[in-house]
This record gives structure tokens, sequence and C-alpha cells, in this order.
């Protein structure tokens, strides 16, 4: 039973705004250094660069889970008014992002595995081969790990054009809701 | 019959002392894990040959020759297998073949023997003590063990690879040779 609007408060908590930024950046970090990265010869570069890319998706693969949890137990304010197709638009793209939060970095953890390169987090956490080593394990992760970041990369975009529209043309003062060090 | 032929060829070139064995190819395997920035990488050698002539009553007098086909390194990620035959990593093109020749065998109890011998790699040759466990079943049996080689030692890795933060100089080697045609007392 949702309670009525008047008792939910009108911005996220400090906690979910700290995991929300702090994911971004790390989510499109991690898709810059995947994008450049994932061409390069084979070279010292290409080895740091892609066991950090790695060490930072099992980081992002850890804070997603606490930011789900967190969420799933903290009621996030009331939607601003708004057409329900609008609503409804919102909190699907919202479910989708958080469904590739878990699938890209799970897809890339187990493509590792199947290429014969156990996941060991910044060096020193030995994570386990949930996928044998494989060819076509490799070739079937690798292509589901970058078409389900491009995907996620296109609803960030998505998600960023949206909030901005409401923050702009609808001034509705949205952007509030997720803004640091706001009140 | 052929079989049988080359045994008696084996023996006769070896020596009455001791009797050649052969080697099973699918029973056996040559791997070594390295170390890239903390993750073990493993590869293996998928050709090469043992000429093997141990009686287990005379540990001391056996003889191993192990000889290695270096491009046949496998791993399972073809870039990778790739990059290993280059110049600045095996080399495969300038040095096709390793060896191992072992010099002396001594018996350390319970099935264990400390194999010396001299690696051939790359040019580059050392001296090195490998333990192996030996196994007889009948006329079968299986000589295994594991071991580090430093890469270093045999310059596998140069230029800008030398930086062990990359890939550690220590790289485990496992192997297990199969055996058949044993003496059985």
């Amino acid at each position: 039973m949702t309670p009525p609007a008047s008792t939910r408060p009108a911005r996220y908590d400090g906690t979910a705004i700290a995991a929300h930024w702090v994911l971004a950046a790390l989510i499109l970090i991690n898709l810059a250094l995947g994008l450049y990265m994932h061409d390069l010869p084979l070279s010292p570069l290409r080895l740091r660069l892609f066991n950090w890319h790695k060490w930072a998706g099992i980081t992002i693969l850890a804070l997603s889970a606490l930011r789900l949890l967190w969420r799933l137990t903290h009621r996030p304010p009331t939607d601003v008014p708004m057409p329900r197709w609008q609503r409804n638009a919102a909190h699907g793209v919202h479910w989708a992002m958080y469904a590739l939060f878990f699938a890209v970095p799970l897809a890339g953890w187990g493509y590792s595995s199947a290429a014969g390169f156990p996941v060991v987090w910044f060096g020193v956490v030995p994570l386990p081969d949930w996928v044998p080593v494989d060819r076509a394990w490799a070739d079937a992760l690798k292509a589901l790990h970058k078409s389900a970041a491009l995907t996620l990369a296109l609803l960030m975009l998505l998600h960023v054009a949206a909030a901005l529209k409401h923050h702009v043309v609808d001034r509705d003062g949205l952007l509030q809701r997720m803004r640091p060090f706001g009140r | 019959m052929t079989k049988i032929l080359l045994s008696l060829i084996a023996t006769l070139v070896v020596g009455a002392a001791a009797q050649a064995q052969t080697v099973d190819p699918a029973a056996s395997e040559l791997v070594f894990v390295t170390r890239q920035m903390g993750v073990p990488v493993e590869g293996r050698f998928q050709r090469w040959s043992a000429q093997v002539s141990l009686d287990p009553r005379k540990p001391e007098a056996a003889r191993v020759v192990l000889r290695i086909q270096t491009d046949s390194v496998d791993f399972p990620a073809p870039e990778v297998t790739a990059e290993a035959q280059r110049a600045v990593w095996l080399d495969t093109a300038k040095y096709p073949q390793a060896v191992f020749q072992s010099s002396a065998i001594k018996a350390a109890g319970n099935g264990r023997y400390e194999m010396t011998g001299r690696l051939t790699l790359k040019g580059e040759s050392h001296d090195m003590v490998v333990p192996v466990t030996f196994t007889q079943s009948g006329e079968r049996g299986t000589a295994s063990g594991n071991f580090v080689v430093r890469r270093s030692d045999f310059r596998i890795g140069e230029g800008e690879w030398t930086d062990a933060s990359l890939v550690a100089y220590e790289v485990q080697v496992r192997f297990r040779i199969a055996l058949s045609g044993l003496p059985t007392s």
C-alpha cells in the first residue's frame, strides 16, 4: 500500500544520490575504457587496460548489488506529475538499466573466464570461474557483453535527455530530486 | 609387430641396462601457468616427445630426454597463442625446439625422485632439479610433477615485457608423462 504523497520525501535520500553519481561516473569511465581498449593490439598497455576495466567492472557489480538492496528497502520520492506514458517509460528505462548494471559485468566476467583469463579482483581476490574455458562460450559472452554495454550506453543517453527535458522544457524541478548537495 | 621392432631398436640404442618406454600422448600433458598482473593464465605445449628409459628397480640409471616443439604452444585465447610465438617471447621461428636432458636421478622415497637435468630453451641452457612422482601399475606408469621455471633465465618476455609486474618471472610448469613398456619384476 503506497503511503500518501505528503509523507514521501521530495528528494532521493543521500545514499541513493551518492550511489547514483558514483556509479554513473564509474560506468561512464568503464564504457569509455572498453571502447578505447577493445581493438588495441596486444601490448603492456592493453594488458593493463583490460585488467583495470575488469576490476572496475567487478566493483560496479558489487556496488550495484548494494545499491539495489538500498533501492528495494528505501522508498524513492513520489513521481513528479507527468503523463502516464512518460511515467511508465521512466520506470521502464530505470528497471532496464538496473538489469543491465548486472548483465553487463556478469557477461564480461563470464567471457573472461571462457577465454582462459580468470578474474582476479585487483590482482588479489580470485573470483570463481562460473563458465568453463570454451571458445564458443567466449565468443557468445563477448557479443552479449558488447551489445548489453552499448544498450546501457544508449539508455543512459536517453535517461539524461529525458531528465534535461523535464528540467528545461517542463520546468518541473525534477533534477532537484537527484542533485548532490541540494536541499 | 612394429611396436616390438621399435622397442628392440630402442633397447639396442639405449643399451641393455635399461629398456626404453613408450609415451602415451593422449594421457600426457605439459602445462604451464603464467601470472599476468596477478591473474593465472594457463598454456600448454601440444607437441612434444619424450625418450624415457627407466627401470624402476634401478632409477639412477634412467635417462629422460624431452623434446618440445615450441610452436605447439597453445593458450585458450588465440591472440595470446600468436603473441607467444613472437621473437620477444618464445621466438619459435628461430628456436623451434626446446630440450630437457636428464643427467641424474635420485630416489627420495615413496615413489618420489629428484631428477637433475639441463633445459635448453630459446638458446639458453640452465641446470635444474625437477621433483618427479612416479607410480606404476603393471607395465604402465605415470611420471608427474611441478616445478618453477624463471622466464627471465631464458629471455622469454624481452623488451617492454621484462616488467615482472605485467607477467611474473616465475612460471609454474606441470607435467604428466604416461608410460607403457615398463619392466615388471
